[in-house]
């Protein structure tokens, strides 16, 4: 007899150099442009907070898989601990507390991923659980957006004054940098009863370019869409979700915009503003919690645009992209359910077809 | 402009792109394997079956004679691969993965390689179609792609069901093989001919040969040597796997869906392998049944990979000796990477449908631990028959086989392109295939359970009948008794003169 070649494996024997890590990693490549703009704009205490809020996610990923008896470096190892707290960090106010960060990153691991069973098993984005909880349980905090002052410039805190920002708060010298965003200035002046037409006029200015106040990386619209479309051309998300995402938030703005100008902002403000953008290409892609058929996630993208539009236009928060993406998140069984792509050889309810012959 | 928009709409959406790993093995010249000194041939080469043995130990055999018969309707014989003497009829470890033994003819060559005599068919084109699938059927040809479906009943199938048009698959999409690439470079006027037989046989129009466009060699020689049958159409295929599975070719090439609870013939399209239409070719036109085949050695534990002209029966580790091996392999399979079987040793013999021995170094070999599933859905995207195969699998996971079965699970075709594409390495098929042999076992035993209930109650029934019965009958004689008694006491005296009276 001669050698023996081992247990029997399945097939196929062979396999993809495709790993979850290498997913993560290349979102996060594609994600570092319009953080790394958004350090620049915000400057030292947005880069403490985004440090803080990533270890913190890693911490409490650790700490949970310690509680269950598991090896956390492997798992850490995978990327999506430090993506979670990314996505959380650059949906938050870039000069929020420190502890903000600490509480959101423990929460997303702890309670939005790992309470679940972990990386594949939770129902809804974590990034965007541990960001409306903390909008929920720290509204002042949540809504403090400061004007641009990018690192450098005149007035910007130096390394040292950026850490005593985010550690002590924002000292009473620099209050005059705090600031409105759009969608909130209008709302505000809306529930005053001055027209849109009127408010806008002193509204902060909107662009393209990403100099407006915003979440630490929301901004640079332009980065943004170039990260995702990166992502489309690698083949990591297809175009479905981003595309039905921002023609949900387009379609009824530019109608209703059409009909009363003076009550509803126009397409393009909505577009820019807030996280209509980080959210498309990066938030409501998430795998895990999104739809796995095209037609699902056309559905599932035109959902989280429509919600976001609703909630900014009628309900009380002046944004609304995290509590649209969970709303479309709690949906996300529903339409794999009813949408399932057409099986070879039979139609679309999965019957079989009819012979020809 | 319009060429690439053509292609951008024909592309099919399904598949994979594994690197194919075909050259430089494809590209060595056909090296005739010398006759091995004992072959093995076992007796179940192809789906159905067994052949039944008709030689004794100690007979000295011919190449091409028959060494053992068809058993049943779906059979195929078996042949003697060399000349020689049959040393035992008995078990030999079979190829398949549980490496148990299985019954074959093991002959002891005498080196001389001598043909039995053969009746080749004079002009086949003017037999009756019934003819060419007889000798079909007699020189034991099966499905070379790797099914190994006996041909002649396929051939009856379509003939019956009036099937238009022959689809010749020279796909092989499978990475590292290139037999049939090899049959087609060096004998396109063999498969050429074949397919019009075969044609012939099942009364086809046009035939269809479908040769993935990695090929280029292939598809230039099929052009050539098709020149001269206008009904038989080259089509150059995108690489992409699993081109070569039937349901996918079908469509391809003719835009015809076979439904999923139908054969392809019901559709007018009958699929048949490339080196399947040469063994018809040899069947026929020289009288030769299915003997020997030609065989991609390869991976990276080989030294000389290459396609290899051998017997059928000859050991795996005789092929080895002759392409010499640069390690000791860290795996063995039987076929492709992509559905191929693991061997556990190289004691085997080739059958039929071993179209291809990898030996895969360690590096090939190596196989990264599984993860969670993230949802990425490449699985969907990748799979060609547009199944779920993630839900699926989060459904075997725990148990749920029913709930698998929901999302017609029976429909998968095994082809792994699901496990391939994983990120997280979830061994997908491995679920897959566990799960249908669970349920086609539970269904099994259902019936079983039915069979034996229906007895069960017919028993119980007929016990109850019988007890009836005897209790009725019982009950008649009882009552007839009784009658007769009370007669008998009624008419004690004028009865018993009437009797009197009438025996008087």
């Amino acid at each position: 007899m001669s050698q023996s070649y081992g247990m029997p494996v399945a097939a196929p024997h062979t396999t993809t150099t495709n790993s979850p890590t290498r997913i993560m990693s290349l979102v996060m490549l594609a994600l570092a442009p319009a953080t790394i703009y958004g350090f620049w704009l915000y400057g030292w205490p947005a880069i403490f907070l985004w440090v803080i809020t990533i270890a913190s996610a890693m911490l409490g990923e650790a700490f949970s898989l310690r509680l269950m008896n598991r090896h956390a470096a492997p798992i850490l190892l995978d990327g999506s601990a430090i993506l979670t707290g990314w996505l959380l960090a650059v949906s938050l106010p870039p000069w929020a507390p420190w502890w903000i960060g600490a509480f959101g990153g423990f929460f997303a691991t702890m309670l939005g991923k790992q309470a679940f069973g972990g990386l594949g098993q939770n129902l809804f984005n974590p990034a965007m659980v541990a960001r409306v909880a903390l909008l929920i349980s720290f509204p002042v905090q949540m809504t403090a957006w400061v004007a641009p002052l990018p690192l450098f410039s005149v007035g910007a805190p130096g390394i040292l004054d950026g850490l005593l920002i985010i550690l002590k708060g924002v000292p009473p010298a620099l209050d005059a940098v705090t600031s409105a965003t759009t969608l909130g200035f209008g709302k505000t002046e809306l529930s005053r009863g001055i027209t849109l037409l009127e408010s806008m006029q002193h509204a902060p200015a909107l662009s393209f370019i990403g100099s407006r106040p915003g979440s630490l990386g929301e901004t640079a619209a332009w980065l943004i869409l170039a990260g995702g479309v990166a992502l489309m051309f690698l083949r990591i998300i297809s175009w479905h979700i981003p595309l039905a995402m921002l023609a949900g938030i387009a379609i009824p703005a530019a109608i209703l915009h059409a009909v009363d100008p003076a009550r509803y902002l126009d397409m393009g403000s909505h577009l820019l503003s807030g996280g209509a953008m980080l959210g498309a290409f990066f938030i409501a892609t998430d795998y895990v919690t999104s739809p796995n058929s095209p037609r699902g996630q056309l559905i599932f993208g035109f959902g989280c645009g429509l919600f976001t539009y609703i909630i900014r236009t009628w309900a009380g928060y002046p944004e609304g992209v995290a509590f649209a993406v969970l709303l479309m998140n709690a949906t996300t069984p529903i339409i794999d359910t009813y949408f399932k792509p057409r099986i070879y050889g039979r139609d679309s309810k999965g019957k079989p077809l009819q012979t020809t012959n | 402009m319009m060429g690439f928009l053509d292609r951008f709409l024909k592309t099919p959406n399904w598949g994979v792109h594994p690197e194919d790993h075909k050259r430089p093995a494809a590209d060595v010249p056909l090296r005739l394997f010398p006759s091995p000194e004992r072959i093995f041939m076992p007796l179940h080469q192809h789906v159905g079956g067994a052949a039944r043995p008709i030689v004794m130990v100690g007979q000295k055999v011919l190449k091409g004679q028959l060494i053992a018969q068809a058993q049943g309707n779906i059979s195929a014989p078996i042949h003697a691969s060399v000349s020689g003497t049959i040393s035992a009829v008995g078990e030999v470890t079979a190829p398949h993965p549980s490496g148990l033994p299985f019954k074959a003819i093991t002959i002891d060559s005498d080196g001389e390689n001598r043909w039995i005599d053969s009746e080749p068919l004079a002009d086949p084109f003017s037999a009756a179609p019934e003819e060419i699938t007889k000798r079909t059927a007699a020189a034991g040809v099966v499905g070379l792609g790797g099914a190994t479906f006996p041909a002649a009943p396929k051939f009856a199938l379509g003939k019956r069901l009036k099937v238009t048009t022959l689809i010749v698959n020279g796909g092989e999409c499978e990475p590292y093989l290139s037999s049939d690439d090899r049959i087609m470079r060096d004998y396109p006027e063999m498969v050429i001919d074949g397919a019009r037989l075969v044609m012939h046989a099942i009364g086809a129009t046009q035939a269809l040969v479908g040769i993935e466009n990695n090929k280029p060699e292939a598809i230039a020689a099929m052009r050539q040597a098709a020149a001269a049958f206008p009904e038989i159409k080259i089509c150059p295929l995108p690489a992409l796997y699993p081109m070569g599975s039937d349901r996918q070719l079908i469509k391809v090439l003719t835009g015809i869906e076979v439904p999923s609870d139908a054969r392809a013939a019901e559709t007018g399209v009958l699929v048949h392998n490339v080196s399947t239409c040469a063994a018809v070719h040899k069947a026929i036109r020289l009288g030769q049944p299915l003997v020997e085949r030609i065989i991609t050695i390869n991976g990276g534990a080989i030294a000389a990979p290459g396609n290899l002209y051998a017997p059928l029966g000859t050991m795996i580790s005789d092929l080895f000796a002759f392409v010499g091996l640069k390690e000791a392999p860290s795996r063995l399979i039987l076929g492709g990477p992509m559905m191929g079987t693991p061997l556990l040793h190289d004691r085997i013999p080739i059958v039929k449908g071993a179209s291809g021995i990898l030996a895969f170094n360690a590096a090939e070999a190596f196989v990264p631990e599984a993860g969670p599933c993230i949802r990425c859905g490449n699985c969907t995207k990748a799979c060609p028959m547009g199944l779920l195969p993630l839900e699926m699998a989060a459904r075997i996971r725990v148990g749920d086989l029913e709930g698998a079965e929901k999302f017609e699970l029976q429909d998968c075709i095994s082809c792994g392109c699901c496990a391939y594409v994983c990120p997280s390495h979830i061994p997908l098929v491995q679920y897959f295939s566990h799960a249908k042999g669970e349920l086609t076992a539970a269904e099994r035993s259902k019936l079983r359970t039915e069979a034996t209930k229906r007895l069960v109650e017919a028993k119980t029934a007929r016990i109850e009948r019988e007890e009836r019965e005897k209790l009725e009958a019982a009950a008649r004689r009882k009552a007839e008794r009784d009658a007769a008694k009370a007669a008998a006491a009624k008419a004690a005296t004028p009865v018993a003169e009437q009797t009197q009276g009438a025996s008087a």
